[in-house]
């Protein structure tokens, strides 16, 4: 990895928006993208005429510019669709970020949104594969349980172990949803029910994976060096670093399924924008991408929270609980939001600008200074991933 | 002279017990036994590239000039099958590929074109490969009967384990069995007039003028492969033509595989030939709409052939199906509730025809710098990065091994759940993909595994193929 240059402090939130995520029967796409930049605008006390450029996050549920411009009636500004699987919605944030660092503009919008509920599917209403489908059917749960079987065969967890490890995870991330109104699901778990739970793909059972549900979360940016003119609260820009996998997992022998190198790449280059040397110590939250609960653990010990192997003691100890030393998923994270593809990067960062803010309610983390997200798009073998930090 | 200079055979892992089916349908058939039952991905052109591949261990597959696939059930009523046999098998371009079907007789009509080429010296090493997956209407005595398999021959004038020393066909025009264009079910005329005007007298008087061409007897005849229905027809016939019922037939695997249609005579010639001693007679006969005879005579070269699955191997390798409703299920014979998952995104025949080569007969590449191989192949190597510097790799036959799998129970399957396998190679490189014929409690990391050609998807009738893999069979 080169020197990353970066835009460390340049760029500051000064508005979010969020839905409620979950299934939105009664909303359209363009009524969750309208009331997700409604809130944001509310937020930054601005009015749509005031944003000079947009960027669009979404996996599937919009092609164009005219996925923003249409349900918000943009002036004629320019208007960007950005795909990035499960990263989408953060890479629209990193572009609009990138423009007002850049000087074009002044202040930017940025969206992710997702409408997956219409599609009659209980999962993700598209499969990827090759067009000449010569290609193993495989779905998201079914490669994820590849790194939970390997995790625990390398690190000699027993079955029950591994599985009362990872089921600790979700137990956690439902416990902070239940404080969170915009959550789509809002239930406790105990770790028997985790453990009970109907398998999907062994080990990973029914609380082991995230829900599919519909949402957006709009953000608006601007220039750090008059953000205050805007608010006194505004959040600014550590790092947003994108890494994406060759696809080689899938061809490459020695790729043993316990790590998401691209998770690694992007760990290290956020760290080296935002200057941090011990993200143990200095990341005071994060939100991290669990559609699977073994990959939020798998994540930890990527981005440097726990020792390679060690993530189990961290989970025990409640390192990562609300009032733990680092608290991941404050907000209930894709496990209790659900996992509308484009929306959930921007809603991440929604939850670690309230928290920033001290604006988080009965989630409130004592004093946060810097907040991580983490978005992984893809599977085990083959993904893109982001990792963005903002602070105060 | 033309000879068979190798053989295979395939036998699907599955067994249906008869009497799972006699007791769903209420008793009407007590037969007794089990039929050897495709897997829910596998069919005709499937089972054709198994026998064949097992057909051509040891054997230079660049110098094959013609490949033969006969069938009644092609998967394609219009279209070659026989080209993606070659394809599977990896075999050149520059080959003459040819079907024969419609008749119980396609598989004896294939071998005999075959000896006809080699003797004629149009062809030198003729592929002729023949499968079977016949179906019974349910409820029907042929759904009992019934059962699927392949063999496969190479037909080379030089180096031959057993040559042709004759053969008589004759036709006789007559609706015994049929299918028409309309039907899936096998029909058939009242049994006893087919008996008595058709098999039991027909197969008889073809041998008999089969055998004074050759100027021997029935003695002379070491085993004879006699295409038979059921078993009481075939102790008939053997009475009248003078065979030792014990020592001079093949057993015609009623009781363990079924009646495989055009493929049976030829796998029971397989037998045979396993069994076979330098200077051993042989006979294989089919019937249908009249009847072929091939004679054979085995010469030294029949043991050299070894370490084939063949009859023997297949036969002992057997999972059952554990009830009648996941056999009609595998044959798409009810319709079920669908997979609460999208369907699978519509095939793309340029796309297709692109991976004709990798797509079809899993060649990979290595890459001349850094040696990895991989699949499928790339422009840049997933390793070194190095351009536009490989050259093929065939990872069909590498030895290769269970490095994680999953059992996923939402990916839409006949047959779930799902087993999701990372497969490296011992040479290198790894491939992800779909595992079948397993036992999901005995799947274990580590595990050696076999490469197998499988059925993956069926779309718009088009039948889309790529390899799965498997537990080392037997």
């Amino acid at each position: 990895m080169g020197s990353i240059k970066g835009i460390r402090d340049k760029v500051a939130i000064i508005g979010m928006g969020c839905t409620k995520f979950g299934e939105h029967w009664d909303k359209s796409k363009n009524d969750l993208i309208y009331e997700a930049v409604r809130d944001a605008l509310i937020d930054a006390k601005l009015e749509t005429k005031d944003l000079e450029a947009a960027w669009g996050g979404t996996w599937v549920s919009g092609f164009d510019g005219r996925c923003l411009a249409d349900p918000l009636k943009l002036q004629y500004i320019p208007v960007t669709r950005v795909e990035n699987a499960c990263a989408s919605g953060s890479d629209a944030f990193r572009n609009a970020c990138y423009a007002v660092a850049a000087g074009a503009y002044d202040i930017c919008l940025a969206v992710g949104f997702e409408k997956l509920k219409d599609s009659g599917w209980s999962g993700l209403p598209d499969q990827q594969s090759l067009p000449s489908n010569r290609y193993p059917d495989r779905t998201a749960p079914g490669m994820f349980a590849l790194m939970a079987t390997t995790y625990f065969s390398k690190y000699k967890l027993s079955p029950e172990e591994g599985k009362r490890m990872i089921g600790l995870v979700s137990v956690k991330s439902h416990h902070n949803g239940t404080l969170n109104p915009r959550a789509h699901l809002r239930r406790e778990v105990t770790i028997e029910q985790v453990m009970n739970a109907p398998i999907v793909a062994w080990p990973l059972g029914l609380f082991d994976c995230c829900g599919v549900s519909d949402g957006a979360a709009a953000a608006i940016v601007c220039r750090a060096d008059v953000a205050k003119k805007y608010r006194p609260d505004p959040v600014y820009v550590k790092a947003l670093q994108i890494s994406v996998c060759p696809s080689e997992g899938e061809m490459r022998a020695d790729y043993d399924f316990t790590t998401v190198k691209a998770t690694v790449r992007a760990g290290e280059a956020a760290y080296q924008e935002a200057g941090i040397k011990n993200p143990r110590e200095e990341i005071s939250m994060a939100e991290l991408h669990d559609c699977f609960s073994i990959t939020e653990a798998v994540t930890c010990e990527d981005l440097k929270f726990s020792p390679k192997g060690k993530v189990k003691q961290d989970i025990e100890s409640g390192f990562f609980d609300l009032t733990g030393g680092l608290p991941v998923q404050p907000d209930g994270g894709l496990k209790s939001f659900g996992h509308p593809i484009g929306a959930s990067g921007v809603r991440m960062l929604f939850e670690m600008y309230l928290q920033l803010q001290g604006k988080a309610d009965k989630r409130q983390i004592k004093n946060p200074k810097l907040g991580l997200t983490h978005n992984l798009g893809g599977i085990p073998v083959s993904n893109t991933v982001s990792v963005l930090i903002i602070g105060l | 002279m033309a000879g068979i200079a190798s053989y295979g055979a395939y036998i699907p892992l599955f067994r249906l017990n008869r009497a799972d089916i006699n007791s769903a349908w209420g008793g009407m058939f007590p037969v007794p036994g089990e039929k050897a039952v495709a897997g829910y991905d596998e069919d005709s052109i499937t089972m054709a590239v198994a026998a064949a591949r097992d057909c051509l261990k040891g054997f230079d597959r660049s110098k094959i000039d013609r490949l033969y696939f006969a069938s009644t059930t092609s998967p394609y009523k219009e279209k070659l099958a026989a080209s993606i046999v070659a394809g599977a098998l990896g075999l050149r371009n520059d080959i003459y590929t040819m079907d024969f079907s419609g008749s119980l007789r396609a598989g004896t009509s294939a071998l005999r074109a075959a000896m006809d080429a080699v003797d004629s010296k149009a062809a030198k090493s003729v592929l002729v490969t023949c499968a079977e997956t016949r179906l019974g209407a349910p409820k029907g005595d042929k759904e009992i009967t019934l059962g699927d398999g392949a063999a496969a021959f190479l037909v080379s004038d030089a180096g031959v384990a057993a040559h042709f020393e004759g053969s008589y066909s004759m036709f006789q025009e007559m609706h015994e069995n049929w299918r028409s264009d309309k039907d899936v079910f096998v029909r058939s005329w009242e049994e006893r007039f087919i008996r008595e005007v058709g098999y039991t007298r027909v197969i008889p008087q073809s041998i008999g003028v089969a055998l004074k061409n050759c100027n021997i007897t029935a003695k002379d005849i070491t085993k004879a492969a006699i295409y038979a229905p059921d078993p009481r027809l075939l102790a008939t016939v053997a009475g009248k033509i003078g065979f030792e019922p014990f020592s001079q037939l093949v057993d015609p695997m009623f009781m363990t595989v079924g009646n495989t249609g055009s493929a049976l005579s030829l796998m029971m010639l397989v037998s045979a030939l396993e069994d076979a001693n330098p200077g051993d007679r042989l006979m294989c006969v089919s019937y249908g709409d009249g009847c072929d005879v091939l004679i054979m005579k085995a010469t030294e070269g029949i043991t050299k052939i070894k370490d084939r699955r063949a009859i023997k191997r297949h036969l002992e390798s057997k999972k059952m199906i554990p009830n009648y409703l996941k056999y009609i299920q595998w044959r798409g014979l009810m319709e079920t509730d669908p997979p609460p998952r999208p369907p699978i995104n519509h095939i793309s025949v340029p796309a297709l025809w692109r991976d004709r080569e990798w797509g079809l007969s899993l060649t990979g590449q290595r890459c001349k710098k850094c040696k990895t191989p991989q699949y499928p192949p790339q422009r840049v190597c997933v390793i070194c990065q190095a351009q536009d510097d490989f050259e093929p790799y065939h990872f069909t036959d590498v030895k290769a091994t269970l490095t994680s799998f999953s059992h996923d129970n939402l990916a839409a399957s006949i047959d779930p759940p799902t087993t999701i396998a990372a497969v490296d190679f011992v040479e290198g490189g790894r491939i992800i993909f779909n595992m079948t014929d397993r036992n999901p409690d005995e799947v274990k990391t580590g595990m050696p595994l076999e490469m197998v050609f499988r059925q993956v998807h069926y779309w718009e009738g088009i039948h889309n193929y790529w390899w799965k893999c498997a537990p080392i069979r037997c």
